[in-house]
């Protein structure tokens, strides 16, 4: 819309006709104080705090609800809109609690803050104050009713923003109250998003509360370590005996891709890391089976040397390594590298939960949809998957899109998905269908059975000038590359291939695969690698299948695994690993783990730095946050074995060399901040710290001259901006041919995989949930 | 028009279900029914019973949540039941002026019960209420839809009385 | 059965057919009926605003606003469906004049809307009755059905091309749900909270639509205008105040009881002649001149003509009709505390200084009424009403203040006679708590 020029305190402003005044001026640094007013929500007008005076109109109003207008004249503070603000909040405190010092909120409470601005500090109020008890929710939700000052933000983010329905207004007058769907309890998605959004400490997190003041944290920004979506969290860690103990997850600042959504899991779900049974101690297996403690330096001795003895008796072809979807980028590249270069094996493979080699080949130069790119798209295609249970991040982007930009939703699916309730157009198709679909909607009336519904989908794509196409694992090799090709006849279209874990589609450009290199080079064109790597074995390796198929027939003789369980995921009979002699690295005592010969403790994503990918291509920054006694990074791992080896370590990790790299101090200890500027300062002048082979921002820099999307503008992402990868990443062809590994893991919102099992709010809401539908469904 | 009742396992009588069936019918909107519903079921049923609740939400296609949030913002609406009369007492301000409140009190005292309270033999309830558009012939009271003006501490007995003859005579 | 009372002085225009046997169709067509509506009809929409706007009839729902001023506001063209919808929900403490409407003559508001639809070509009309009164459910629901029978409802009305279907709807006991917008919602089947305004109702209204809303009252006087024309009707009001208007006289009285008398009457002798004065010889201490919402009037202030603006210029407000008269035995902190507890009963809850105020409010009169408060208590309490006024999301919230406000202002004496341990002077004796929560 065209702009208009408006007075606001004296000063000439000028917004789009139609912004609301509160946003208009809060863009211009102008700051109208709100309860109910939340961007991006219905606009309620209840609280009344938003009071301006508009000239010629005799009643104060509210900027929350008035459009800005052509020559509009405006006062936002004066005596008589203080007095009107005073007297609301007096009238607010009448039968609030005055129990800051207890209360959960104290310290982040808006109430708070604005009794302090307006200085509506001497209590009117004699009457007695009406007191009721404080109600559990939900494992995870508690709510206060007296300190509940009725803003009505949590009753919408959780129907308009979640579509979960689930909270609703009871009674009237001064008995009104915020009631639950299940009369005493919550029945819901347990995102957590009302208690985030609570001005006061009406509702609070069962896992947070009472647990510490605000200030008492540090707050760092990271991402989340659970599914693919990547969402920035920031954590609220506090000094505990034996490190850093996480207390909180949320995203209040709204500066990630993620804007303030975060799921049950990137909410509560960081409790593994916080775990007492974690593993904080190297164990060796001994002659009688038993696990015995040992230290670092024997453990790594030990482990280095018979892996050295494998190699040097047996070759590389005779050792297996299996990755992870969640330890960093530069984990996943330097783990390869490790294997490739020292261990001379290129039997390296992880959990492919989709088939990114495949979506690369098939994407050969055309876009690749960001996160970003579904807030505000104007129309998505979604075939296959169910983002509300997987991708709970991008669920929350396409329900905002289509609620706030008016995108139109095209979904496909063989479930009734719940996404459908924001679909323009949904197709109910049968399961083994998706091929068939691409040919229907490239043009094959026989290939799908047609019908109205399938007919009307069809032209509306068609007809779309712009479109996100979004797809899940049912989407494979062939599938995809038919999908791509149907997508390149429409215009300005973007895929996205929808992987599972926090870092699965870093694990696939850092070439966790037998037969790709980083960047999907395939080995046997491995000279594009260059100098670093010397000479590579040329052949393809053993995939993770075939691993466990050659352990069984007694034929494997060493196995690395790092931050994955597949004994578990791939339901791998124990036996089959007695003769292998098995290297785990993990937190906990996992079905593998169990199994192994050495077990490393590792710190997870949560205690490390680094940078992931999440499954859009959008790459972001990983910071340590909390710490554990006891764990070592994966990094520095891999880098010690490779020592014990007798390895050159400075061909490993190309650390000391001509470059700009920086130290960012997170190896050193969670407390970094000011060692995190000190980098950004240096990176920015072209200097060098000095740096140890440890430090995971030692490799980056080969990653981003090996991975040629991955060369984004460095400072941009120190600063903690996501960075969208711009594909030209595509250096294999045919991928349709190969084989395909892919185990979609199903997860549900409350659970992910392996880690989700240690988490006990994950584990606490799955018991106390019923099979039952979602609210309002 | 169809005679197919639109809910076969109804829990209301075969004549509301059907006015239900077509009530829905009437709106732009089927949740526009709703407070209509609501009242009529109670109205059968007594009060607004899980059944009832569950029922409702049903025909309108809406949660059960968004039925309580409703029915909670109406005081006719109630989910516990009342006596077979309810005998709602007005003291708003013309009935005050003309001896609201002295009725109230009398009742209270005549049927023995609380505000909001059932006798024990569930033939009485008593509710002080607000102003039932009958100012000009205050004080006044209502007995479940039933008018009754210009009463008097006499004339309120007969009242009860009448209602209590009523309740005796249907129970036999 | 509720009747009219009536006194040389009244003009049974409204109420020309009560008593005569109206609900039945038949006699509502011996008696004139459905004429206005086929005239209506004939002259078409601009013509039909136009003899509204020269009726200068204001609205019977309390603010008085222009009736043909307010239906001109509504677009001609429109993407959404039009609708007319009828505000039966009657609940202004001292108010009792829709109900005999209803009662006596439920085809004036049938016919009502037609014309109304009529006037901004509007395919659906809704009537909104309080639940409460459930009798006139039953006789509006005949009514209704009654001139479907005989297709002046339904399809091709009056044999003519334009289709008009009528509900009428319930409510279930909230006065909020009388303000227009929370109507629309109640209608919608939600809870009776207003909406955000702009825009106003002619303009998106039930369902989205433009619709114009109107008291019963109001379309009820609709077909009169058209049965004795707009300049017959004017001239029987003051300036600007056409017609006449159904007062509800109550309180301390001889004969209470519900006129229709033309606008403008003058007040005293509303009180001493209609009214027959007050009873027992007793002193008038103060007038409530147009339901609870609307400050009061002392004794000395009742030389007035009751239309809008000479109320108005009084300092209150003709609001909804409803005369509730006060005689000196009165204690006016009891009246205060009674009305108070009203808004505080039927605050809807949305806004803060509504939804805290009435209730504190609530709070400090009954301490105040019981002798628990001090001097600072009475300014308190008019602190907190002037800071409720003019801010709250809709009108409740204003109707709450603005009584409190006049209250404190004209009897402050009385207030003070409650203070410190001395409490009611009229209840000196323990009185219980009062009962309603
Ligand atoms: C709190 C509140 C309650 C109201 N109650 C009623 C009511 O019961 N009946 C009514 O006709 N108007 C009521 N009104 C006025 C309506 O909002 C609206 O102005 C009226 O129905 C318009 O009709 P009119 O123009 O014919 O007066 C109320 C207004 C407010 C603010
Ligand atoms: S003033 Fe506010 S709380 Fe009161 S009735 Fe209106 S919106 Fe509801
Ligand atoms: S923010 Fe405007 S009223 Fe609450």
């Amino acid at each position: 819309m065209a702009d208009v020029t408006f007075t606001v305190d004296g000063r000439k402003l000028t917004a789009p006709a139609g912004t609301l005044l509160i946003e208009a001026c809060r863009a211009h640094g102008i700051e109208i104080p709100a309860f109910c007013y939340y961007p991006g929500l219905s606009l309620q007008a209840a609280c009344r705090m938003c009071v301006v005076r508009l000239e010629k109109v005799p009643k104060l109003q509210t900027a929350c609800t008035t459009p800005v207008a052509e020559g509009m004249v405006v006062t936002t503070e004066s005596p008589e809109i203080a007095q009107a603000r005073k007297a609301t909040i007096e009238l607010l405190l009448g039968n609030h609690p005055l129990d800051c010092p207890v209360c959960d909120a104290g310290g982040e409470c808006e109430l708070q803050d604005m009794t302090f601005r307006y200085g509506a500090h001497e209590s009117k109020f004699v009457e007695i104050k009406q007191h009721r008890e404080e109600q559990q929710w939900s494992p995870v939700v508690f709510f206060d009713r007296p300190r509940c000052i009725l803003c009505y933000r949590c009753v919408r983010v959780c129907g308009e923003g979640m579509d979960v329905w689930a909270l609703g207004i009871q009674n009237r007058g001064a008995g009104s109250v915020i009631a639950p769907n299940k009369q005493d309890h919550l029945e819901c998605e347990e995102c957590g998003m009302c208690i985030d959004i609570c001005p006061v400490g009406a509702l609070t997190s069962g896992p947070y509360r009472y647990k510490t003041r605000p200030w008492e944290m540090s707050h760092v920004g990271t991402v989340c370590a659970h599914c693919g979506d990547g969402c920035k969290t920031t954590l609220g860690v506090r000094r505990a005996n034996d490190g850093m103990e996480i207390v909180r997850g949320d995203n209040r600042d709204k500066s990630g891709i993620n804007g303030d959504f975060l799921c049950i899991k990137g909410r509560y779900g960081f409790d593994f890391a916080n775990r007492e049974d974690r593993l904080t101690q190297p164990l060796i297996r001994q002659e009688n089976g038993e696990f015995k403690a040992v230290s670092w330096f024997e453990a790594i001795e030990y482990a280095g040397k018979r892996l050295r003895e494998i190699r040097d008796a047996k070759g590389g072809a005779s050792i297996g390594v299996i990755g992870s979807n969640r330890t960093t980028n530069e984990e996943a590249y330097l783990l390869q590298k490790f294997a490739r270069t020292v261990l001379g094996t290129n039997n390296v493979d992880h959990h492919r939960t989709a088939d990114y080699p495949a979506f690369a080949a098939a994407l050969n130069g055309k876009k690749e949809a960001s996160l970003r790119d579904f807030n505000a798209a104007k129309a998505i295609l979604l075939l296959g998957n169910d983002p509300t249970e997987q991708h709970p991040g991008l669920a929350w982007q396409i329900r905002t899109s289509v609620r706030l930009h008016g995108a139109r939703l095209y979904a496909a699916n063989h479930e009734l998905i719940k996404l459908r309730r924001q679909a323009t157009s949904f197709l109910h198709i049968r399961e083994g269908d998706y091929a068939a679909l691409i040919g229907y909607l490239a043009g094959d009336d026989k290939a799908l059975e047609s019908n109205g519904v399938a007919r009307a989908f069809r032209e509306a794509i068609r007809k779309e000038e712009s479109l996100l196409i979004v797809f899940g694992a049912e989407f494979r090799g062939r599938e995809i590359e038919a999908l791509t090709k149907f997508g390149a006849s429409l215009s300005n279209v973007k895929f996205a291939c929808l992987g599972d874990y926090a870092n699965s589609r870093g694990a696939a450009d850092m070439g966790l695969y037998p037969d790709l290199l980083p960047g999907y080079v395939p080995v046997s064109a491995a000279v594009q690698l260059g100098e670093e790597y010397g000479a590579l074995p040329a052949r393809a390796g053993l995939d993770l299948v075939q691993m466990f198929d050659t352990a069984e027939r007694g034929e494997l003789a060493a196995l690395y695994v790092v931050a994955a369980n597949p004994v578990s995921r791939y339901g791998i009979d124990p036996a089959s690993l007695r003769n292998t002699f098995v290297i785990a690295q993990d937190m906990f005592m996992t079905e593998t783990a169990r199994l192994a010969n050495v077990i490393l403790p590792a710190a997870n994503l949560y205690e490390k730095s680094g940078t992931v990918t999440n499954t859009f291509g959008d790459l972001q920054l990983v910071k340590k946050a909390a710490d554990r006694g006891g764990v070592r990074t994966d990094f520095e791992l891999i880098v010690r074995l490779a020592t014990a080896m007798g390895a050159d370590v400075k061909k490993l990790v190309p650390f000391g060399k001509q470059g700009v790299r920086a130290d960012f101090g997170q190896a050193r200890g969670a407390q970094s901040g000011e060692a995190d500027r000190h980098g950004v300062w240096l990176a920015a002048h072209h200097l060098e710290p000095k740096l140890s082979p440890f430090d995971p921002f030692a490799i980056f820099d080969e990653i981003q001259r090996l991975v040629p999307a991955y060369d984004v503008p460095r400072l941009d992402l120190l600063a903690g901006n996501d960075q969208h990868l711009h594909s030209g990443l595509v250096q294999i062809a045919n991928a349709g041919a190969r084989r395909d590994l892919v185990l979609p893991s199903n997860d549900t919102l409350f659970s992910s995989g392996t880690l989700g099992r240690y988490s006990r709010t994950l584990g606490s809401v799955m018991e106390a949930r019923k099979p039952a539908e979602t609210a309002a469904d | 028009m169809s005679t197919q009742p639109a809910f076969p396992n109804t829990i209301f009588s075969p004549a509301l279900a059907a006015r239900f069936d077509r009530l829905v019918t009437l709106y732009p909107v089927k949740r526009s029914a709703m407070v209509p519903m609501l009242l009529y079921a109670q109205d059968e049923v007594g009060y607004l019973s899980e059944a009832v609740i569950g029922e409702v939400a049903a025909r309108l296609g809406v949660s059960e949540l968004d039925v309580r949030n409703v029915i909670s913002y109406y005081s006719l609406l109630r989910t516990k039941p009342v006596g077979k009369y309810h005998v709602q007492v007005c003291t708003n301000i013309s009935c005050m002026l003309r001896g609201g409140n002295e009725l109230l009190e009398h009742c209270r005292r005549k049927l023995n019960v609380e505000n909001k309270g059932v006798t024990p033999d569930g033939v009485f309830s008593l509710e002080e209420v607000e102003c039932i558009g009958a100012c000009s012939w205050a004080p006044a009271v209502q007995v479940n839809y039933d008018f009754h003006e210009n009463l008097t501490p006499s004339s309120m007995d007969k009242v009860l009385a009448e209602y209590r003859a009523k309740a005796q005579n249907g129970a036999k | 059965m509720a009747t009219l009372t009536t006194h040389p002085d009244c003009v049974p225009l409204i109420s020309y057919r009560f008593g005569k046997g109206a609900t039945n169709i038949d006699k509502y067509l011996e008696l004139d009926g459905y004429k206005s509506a086929r005239k209506a009809l004939e002259i078409g929409p601009e013509a039909i605003i136009n003899e509204m706007k020269a009726s200068n009839l204001r609205g019977r729902g309390g603010a008085g606003f222009p009736t043909g001023l307010k239906w001109s506001f509504v677009p001609k063209q429109s993407a959404k469906p039009k609708y007319v919808l009828v505000n039966g929900d009657e609940s202004e403490p001292g108010t009792c004049k829709d109900r005999l409407i209803f009662e006596h003559d439920p085809h004036a508001v049938v016919e009502g809307v037609i014309i109304a639809a009529l006037a901004i070509q509007a395919k659906m009309g809704f009537i909104y009755l309080r639940g409460e009164y459930r009798y006139l459910i039953e006789i509006m629901e005949r009514a209704v059905a009654d001139a479907y029978a005989k297709g002046f409802l339904g399809k091709k009305i009056f044999g003519s091309d334009f289709d008009l279907d009528v509900v009428v709807q319930t409510g279930a006991g909230a006065y909020e749900v009388g303000e227009e917008s929370a109507l629309m919602e109640s209608l919608e089947g939600k809870r009776g909270v207003p909406r955000i305004r702009p825009p106003f109702p002619a303009v998106v209204g039930l369902y989205g639509g433009p619709t114009i809303i109107n008291n019963a009252e109001t379309i009820a006087t609709v077909p009169h205008i058209f049965r004795i024309g707009a300049a017959e009707y004017a001239k029987l009001g003051t300036e600007r105040n056409g017609g006449t208007r159904l007062f509800c006289l109550s309180g301390h009285l001889e004969r209470p009881g519900v006129y229709e008398l033309p606008m403008g009457y003058n007040l005293r002798k509303m009180i001493y002649e209609v009214g027959g004065g007050i009873p027992k010889g007793r002193k008038l201490k103060a007038v409530v001149p147009g339901g609870s919402s609307t400050p009061v009037l002392t004794a000395d202030e009742i030389d007035i003509g009751m239309d809008f603006d000479q109320v108005g210029k009084a300092g209150s407000m003709l609001g909804s009709g409803g005369v509730v008269v006060l005689d000196e035995t009165v204690c006016m902190v009891e009246f205060a505390l009674r009305t108070m507890k009203f808004y505080q009963h039927e605050s809807c809850g949305w806004c803060i200084p509504c939804r805290e105020g009435t209730d504190w409010l609530k709070k400090s009169l009954t301490r105040l009424h019981a002798g628990g408060a001090v001097d600072k208590d009475i300014d308190d309490i008019r602190y907190l009403a002037e800071n409720m006024l003019g801010r709250t999301f809709c009108p409740l919230g204003d109707a709450a203040a603005m009584p409190t406000i006049g209250f404190v202002k004209k009897f402050r004496k009385e207030f003070e006679d409650h203070l410190e341990g001395r409490g009611c002077p009229k209840h000196r004796a323990a009185e219980p708590e009062p009962a309603l929560v």
